[in-house]
């Protein structure tokens, strides 16, 4: 990978950081944790990709890579259905 | 390289070669070596020790519990014991037994394979094992620690001042052992497998240590960053799960149980990896249904990770969340069943001789069953809140821990004990210890499914005086018990020097690891094996050897 790319993802992170900075200068009111996550997201997506060279890896490694990223979710959803249906007064 | 037959022996040794025990000498040719088969036999010597740590603890518990008094430990002492019993057996000798010790062992050989993928990680991750290890006894003669093996927050965070924290630390650190091993056996499972050695000829020994694989090292990172939280909380009062400081109790319950059940199938998919290659081997057929065998080991792996707060019914989960974990638990019943009918199904008509392996795997497959079923009355909400936290709950995973894997282990270590030291076991002495152990573990933990359902508490030191004749039933089977245990223990040391050469396959089983000498060379095969035949092959080899099967 030319070494560009990577100059340029760090400084892609880099205004990836001071973004969350600025925009928790912000009141969003509801939308504070989700755009904050987004950022945070797009930040580790670019890591993954290129830092951790999987952009450029086997298919096998999306697999894997996937994978973990369905178990993580499988972790929150499941997770969630308790905190989000707590207050359900249908006993 | 060469193609071969299934029975096949040709990559014997010449009679006083060297194996990969004679191999070197020296205390430092076992402690640094990069041979998975030594690596198995450091980890056999260190679990066994753990275990009967972990034994002694139990031991002095029945003791106490011969009478409705607490009168040999204080009530502390109590908790600090049931504790250290859990700790021991489940994050050092269950977890790593089957995993660390015969697939170790017998991976690479199964594949056709030199060695692991990553022989230097497969060393780390026995010294990882060992350093938690160490910790974990220093903790337990200064003080242990009194929380349950499960560290349940807010008492493991803000009100228990035994070390909670350095016991933390070893589970943490035993935990990065066995995703080395995980990782190392993922590794090898994809890259190593011989020439011809296709995913569905592979023992179905392998898919399950596949799946268990899978599971190590999705699910006990998670436990990791669960007690790297509990740790930081304790020490410097970051809040995460007391609710006084906007953290939530029942967060650790979903974090921890997210690794702590599918951990549970990290015990079980061995055992059931073992049973299929016994259940064949003492049958002399092919295993029914391979395939969906094969199968359900991932279906195992996949659908233990969606039933975990089945633990937390009565904990305050809402009513929503409790209704779907409990159906989905019902699923995971579902791959079980599928692997008992099957290996019930091999025994049909099978030509089945009843030698120690196979006792055992009987005694698995019935005491498995009983586990399992029971699980199912702990997956029906109504009927888990009337036994949660009584012994009903102790009997059904003991079933799945001990009659389950532990049975399985013995199994496995009785099949492949002339492989790994060349020698043969005493077959009496085996099938009575077998015995012993299948009678003992069955008075031992029966009675507890009873006074369970009677309401007796877990986790108490006194009881009410009615279940007494129940405890002593129950005590009176851990001494049949620990004697069944103590026995292989005695025989297999002597069987060292003194058991009858075993020569390459002395079960006439099929499968790679018979074709190579006992002990096997270092480097397992002399040249690389071309895979020709499908697993348990056994109608072959039988009509190779001009031999009749009632089929």
């Amino acid at each position: 990978m030319p070494l560009w790319i990577y100059f340029a993802v760090f400084a892609a992170l880099t205004a990836g950081t001071l973004l969350t900075w600025w925009v928790s200068t912000i009141d969003l009111g509801m939308l504070n944790t989700p755009i904050a996550l987004f950022i945070a997201t797009t930040k580790a997506v670019l890591v993954i990709l290129f830092f951790m060279h999987v952009i450029h890896s086997p298919r096998l490694t999306w697999v894997v890579i996937i994978a973990s990223f369905l178990w993580l979710g499988v972790l929150f959803v499941l997770t969630f259905a308790d905190y989000l249906t707590r207050t359900w007064k249908i006993y | 390289m060469s193609s071969l037959t299934s029975n096949d022996a040709r990559f014997v040794e010449p009679e006083g070669a060297r194996n990969y025990i004679t191999h070197d000498y020296g205390a430092l040719s076992w402690l640094l070596t990069k041979d998975h088969k030594r690596i198995a036999i450091l980890y056999l010597i260190s679990i066994t020790a753990l275990f009967m740590l972990g034994g002694f603890f139990a031991v002095v518990m029945r003791i106490e519990l011969l009478t409705p008094e607490g009168d040999l430990l204080t009530s502390d002492t109590y908790n600090k014991f049931f504790t250290l019993h859990g700790i021991v057996m489940i994050f050092f000798f269950l977890i790593p037994s089957i995993p660390a010790v015969l697939g170790n062992f017998l991976l690479p050989l199964m594949l056709g394979a030199k060695d692991l993928a990553f022989p230097k990680i497969n060393l780390l991750s026995w010294y990882l094992y060992i350093i938690a290890a160490v910790m974990g006894l220093y903790i337990i003669i200064t003080g242990g620690v009194d929380t349950g093996w499960t560290f349940y927050t807010p008492f493991s965070t803000q009100y228990s001042n035994t070390h909670v924290f350095g016991v933390t630390f070893a589970a943490f650190i035993v935990g990065f052992s066995s995703i080395l091993t995980g990782l190392n056996f993922l590794v090898t499972i994809h890259r190593m497998r011989a020439p011809g050695l296709t995913w569905f000829r592979l023992p179905l020994f392998v898919w399950a240590m596949y799946a268990t694989s899978i599971v190590q090292l999705l699910a006990t990172p998670v436990l990791a960053i669960t007690l790297v939280m509990l740790m930081f909380e304790r020490v410097v009062h970051v809040g995460i799960f007391d609710p006084a400081l906007g953290g939530d109790p029942l967060l650790f319950q979903h974090m921890f149980w997210f690794y702590s059940h599918p951990a549970v199938y990290i015990m079980i998919l061995p055992a059931m990896g073992v049973a299929s290659e016994v259940v064949a081997a003492f049958t002399r057929k092919k295993i029914f249904g391979y395939s969906f065998v094969a199968y359900s080991s991932l279906a195992i792996a996949f659908l233990g990770f969606l039933v975990w707060a089945h633990h937390m019914f009565v904990a305050g989960i809402s009513v929503y969340s409790a209704m779907i974990f409990s159906f989905l638990s019902y699923f995971v019943a579902v791959p079980s069943a599928i692997k008992v009918f099957n290996w019930t199904a091999t025994l049909y008509r099978g030509s089945v001789a009843l030698l120690t392996p196979m006792l055992y795997i009987l005694g698995f497959i019935g005491l498995f069953t009983i586990g399992g079923v029971t699980g199912l009355f702990l997956a029906a909400i109504g009927l888990d809140v009337h036994v949660t936290d009584t012994y009903f709950v102790v009997a059904h995973f003991h079933y799945i821990m001990v009659g389950g894997a532990v049975m399985a282990y013995m199994a496995g270590l009785h099949y492949w004990w002339p492989k790994i030291t060349g020698r043969m076991y005493p077959e009496w002495w085996a099938r009575l210890a077998a015995l012993l152990i299948f009678a003992g573990f069955n008075l031992t933990f029966f009675p507890q499914f009873i006074l369970g359902y009677l309401g007796m508490p877990r986790r108490y030191h006194a009881y009410a005086p009615e279940f007494q004749v129940l405890n002593v039933m129950s005590t009176a089977g851990a001494s049949v018990l620990a004697v069944g245990y103590a026995l292989p223990l005695c025989y297999l040391i002597w069987s060292l020097w003194y058991g009858r050469p075993a020569g390459p396959n002395p079960w006439g089983a099929v499968g790679l690891e018979w074709t190579t000498s006992s002990p096997p060379p270092m480097e397992n095969f002399h040249e690389t094996p071309v895979v020709t035949w499908d697993a348990y092959d056994y109608p072959a080899m039988l009509k190779a050897m001009g031999e009749t099967q009632n089929v």
